[in-house]
């Protein structure tokens, strides 16, 4: 053996490595956020039902849930709203409303009209939370696992297939991770 | 009509690489020198096929032709034509192109000069090229077609993803891939002289100006990206060592250390058998930079469509490739026999060290990307590596780099004897130090004591590299290009070590809630935001904040920075105010609209942020010079001539 073969041996085992890797990641491939994979960002932000109360990322820590991040003025929510109502009804998964550039009044008035699907609605009033997650625009979805790890982001109108097709599957495939 | 047209040529190409490979290797191999003759025409007409292949794709994005499915998915009737051409390689399939067709002027240029080289080595260095070139077409023809036909055709396209809409992005592609593909030439060399088994210091000159020249465009293309990421990603950063950033600097570093062992072989002979592997590894990073961004392996911001399908297929190549030059590699270098020694003092010793702090800069970063898909690998969990990790790993290979760089650089060959110049050293030394303190102390009022060493260690090697040209210029003698480019481009390196020490200590960031007429205190200004107002642009719409910017309640600047909302894709992107205040980069950032009027805004303020880019240049202006010494265009003179007197000895 001599030591030039080491450099062939060191690659070859990054090969293995890396043909692993692309094995794995289907599952991750295909999806615009920097956030699949990473740690939710953290935030503690006022309850829209009990504003004394705050809504905190750290007490969700443990479960599966899906952070929806809405507003009164879009109207895609307005569109994707029944589909929400209905994966609540399913009580597979947990709803964290994120409401976002709205006013509380508007808000409380919506869910009181249309039904309320969130466990929880947190406010977030100055915007930083949506920029921490990386919000474009309303609605964005993101399924959190309970390591609180982002698996998954939907942008735009959430639809009862899309839940079936990737929400739910994610879900119960994760459950022992 | 013409996407067809395209796609046959496409093919014609991938032939034509295929000859081009089995005459340029088969050919010196079998003794047949006949056919070495049909080379240039295969380098030719591939150059020509590849560019009437780009030539078709160009036309189809500027007439709009959305029955082509990667123009239907990156450009739209409302994008403005400028764009329209730069969404060539707005995307995978594309980027792809641009690659192929940049190794054909590659190879076109080294076809171009291989007269200056022996006919048979000539051919097998085409003829490596040749086969890196149809692996890369065989890849798009198979796994990334651009000219698929969509059936029906779209009625308008899905537009080009708005961050790329930018004047940054129409150069950064190009310049970058120029970069990493000119690596394959330094790469074809090494394969070439392995195959041949002459591995040789004639070998090493000819392979200088190459790797020179592809060093430039990628230090050019890396300062694009980061400036472009300054200016529009709207975060305010210059550097996130993302995973696709690192894809371009792993190569950089590997290239680097291999522009300086080159030099070691080329003078004296020495260290052989490394710069062969350093120049396998400079362009197998640049390879894997792009199995990396395109095979979706890893998540980043740049990942704009990763696909695992395609990664298998480069996976597959990469293997071919590395795994061939590295057997080629166990196989030959054990034949080289080590050259004379030198002493612990000599400049053969600071570029040894140069090698190995390099390589180890390379490693770290080439660890910290890849360690979140091997801790998935095995089963570890999802890690993050950021900041954190790279910042300091990093600057503990760079801090004794730079502080080796002013000695190295006087240091004579063979015997380390620093001469008269040793207290010259130590003049600019201590007077670099007092700059550097005057800085701290008298200008930024306090700093920590790595601001005083990065500073200190930046003005040292500016100052040290001026040493050896003022002092020919002052006795009247010549200055030829080789040394005077490798001073302005160390010189870009002490510019580069001040503007990071500076940036990274003297940065001020605030991000605050403004309503019109109101104001906030930021670093020694005044921001006062004094209205909003709508935008219109070919294909977005948008707002735009006009904020004035005070000192001592004096008004020095108006500052509009905006948010656009592109109709096609719904895609926000935010196009951040960048104003030059007293040497320092002041950024304004219009986040989001917090409601009863107020806007939220991020305002940074980074002084000599600019010369960061500015050192780059430098760098890359350095390299160029450095490339066109005239030794290396009278190479084949030489050849014939007596060996050099340092050569003569290694004998």
């Amino acid at each position: 053996m001599n030591r030039f073969l080491l450099p062939l041996g060191v690659f070859a085992l990054l090969a293995v490595v890396l043909a692993v890797g692309i094995r794995h990641s289907p599952d991750k491939g295909l999806i615009r956020s920097p956030l699949i994979g990473k740690p939710a960002p953290q935030f503690s932000l006022p309850d829209l039902q009990d504003p004394a109360r705050t809504v905190q990322s750290a007490a969700l820590q443990g479960r599966w849930y899906l952070l929806n991040v809405w507003g009164t003025w879009c109207a895609a929510c307005r569109a994707e709203h029944e589909a929400l109502l209905s994966i609540a009804h399913g009580r597979q998964i947990g709803i964290i409303g994120l409401n976002w550039r709205d006013t509380d009044a508007d808000a409380r008035q919506w869910l009181k009209q249309l039904g309320d699907p969130y466990e929880h609605v947190a406010v977030d009033r100055d915007g930083r939370t949506a920029i921490d997650w990386g919000v474009y625009g309303a609605p964005e979805t993101f399924l959190v696992n309970p390591r609180g790890i982002v698996v998954y982001k939907h942008i735009g109108e959430l639809t009862t297939q899309t839940f079936n097709a990737e929400i739910l599957p994610r879900v119960r495939g994760g459950q022992g991770s | 009509m013409l996407p067809e047209l395209g796609l046959f040529a496409l093919i014609l190409a991938l032939l034509l690489a295929a000859l081009q490979a089995f005459f340029g290797i088969a050919g010196p191999a079998l003794g047949r020198d006949r056919w070495l003759a049909a080379l240039p025409m295969a380098v030719a007409g591939q150059a020509v096929m590849v560019a009437t292949a780009v030539g078709c794709l160009v036309a189809a994005f500027v007439g709009n032709d959305f029955s082509v499915r990667y123009v239907a998915e990156n450009s739209n009737t409302a994008l403005p034509l400028f764009y329209r051409v730069t969404a060539l390689w707005g995307a995978h399939e594309g980027s792809l192109l641009l690659w192929i067709l940049l190794l054909a002027l590659w190879t076109v240029a080294v076809a171009a000069s291989a007269t200056r080289l022996p006919p048979r080595f000539a051919a097998r260095v085409l003829g490596v090229l040749g086969l890196i070139s149809a692996g890369f077409l065989l890849f798009t023809l198979a796994t990334s077609n651009p000219f698929l036909r969509l059936d029906p055709a779209a009625p308008d396209g899905r537009d080009l993803n708005p961050i790329l809409q930018d004047p940054g992005l129409a150069v950064h592609p190009p310049i970058l891939y120029t970069g990493y593909v000119g690596f394959a030439v330094a790469f074809a060399f090494a394969c070439a002289a392995m195959i041949e088994g002459r591995m040789d210091q004639q070998w090493a000159r000819w392979t200088r100006p190459w790797t020179t020249l592809a060093w430039a465009f990628l230090t050019c293309g890396i300062a694009l990206g980061s400036f472009w990421a300054y200016y529009e990603l709207g975060w305010g950063g210059y550097w996130f060592w993302d995973p696709v950033e690192n894809a371009s600097f792993m190569p950089w570093l590997a290239g680097t250390a291999l522009i300086h062992s080159l030099a070691v072989t080329d003078k004296r002979g020495l260290f052989k058998s490394w710069t062969l592997l350093l120049a396998i590894l400079a362009f197998s990073l640049s390879m894997l930079g792009t199995f990396l961004v395109r095979s979706g392996v890893l998540v980043s911001v740049h990942s704009f469509a990763a696909d695992p399908s395609r990664g298998i297929f480069i996976l597959g190549f990469l293997i071919l490739t590395i795994g061939s030059a590295l057997t080629l590699y166990a196989w030959r270098a054990p034949l080289l026999k080590s050259g004379a020694g030198f002493e612990f003092t000599a400049r053969e010793a600071f570029l040894l060290f140069n090698n190995l702090l390099l390589v180890t800069a390379a490693a770290t970063v080439f660890a910290g990307t890849l360690a979140p898909l091997i801790a998935d690998t095995l089963g570890l969990g999802t890690l993050s590596v950021g900041p954190p990790y790279f910042n300091p790993t990093f600057m503990v290979s760079m801090l004794p780099l730079l502080a080796l760089l002013p000695v190295g650089v006087h240091a004579a060959w063979k015997r380390g004897h620093l001469g008269e110049k040793a207290r010259l050293l130590l003049y600019t030394l201590a007077a670099a130090l007092v700059l550097a303190c005057g800085f701290v102390f008298g200008l930024y009022r306090g700093g920590r004591v790595l601001t005083v060493i990065g500073l200190t260690l930046g003005i040292w090697i500016i100052a040290s590299s001026l040493i050896e040209p003022l002092q020919r210029w002052r006795r009247g003698l010549s200055l030829s290009r080789a040394v005077l480019g490798m001073s302005v481009a160390h010189i870009g390196i002490g510019l580069l070590a001040i503007a990071l020490t500076t940036v990274q200590s003297y940065t001020t960031e605030r991000d605050v809630a403004l309503a019109p007429g109101g104001s906030s205190a930021v670093g020694g200004y005044e921001f006062r935001l004094e209205q909003l107002q709508p935008v219109e642009g070919a294909n977005f719409s948008g707002v735009q904040a006009t904020v004035t910017v005070l000192r001592n309640g004096q008004a020095v600047a108006v500052m509009n920075p905006q948010k656009r909302r592109f109709w096609v894709q719904q895609q926000v992107t935010s196009e951040t105010s960048i104003r030059m205040l007293r040497g320092a980069n002041v950024l304004i950032a219009l986040g989001d609209d917090l409601g009863q009027g107020r806007w939220s805004l991020r305002i940074q303020i980074r002084p000599l942020v600019s010369l960061i880019w500015l050192a780059a240049l430098v760098m890359a202006i350095g390299a160029v010079l450095a490339a066109a010494d005239r030794r290396y265009r009278t190479a084949r003179a030489a050849a014939g001539a007596p060996l050099p007197a340092a050569a003569q000895e290694v004998a």
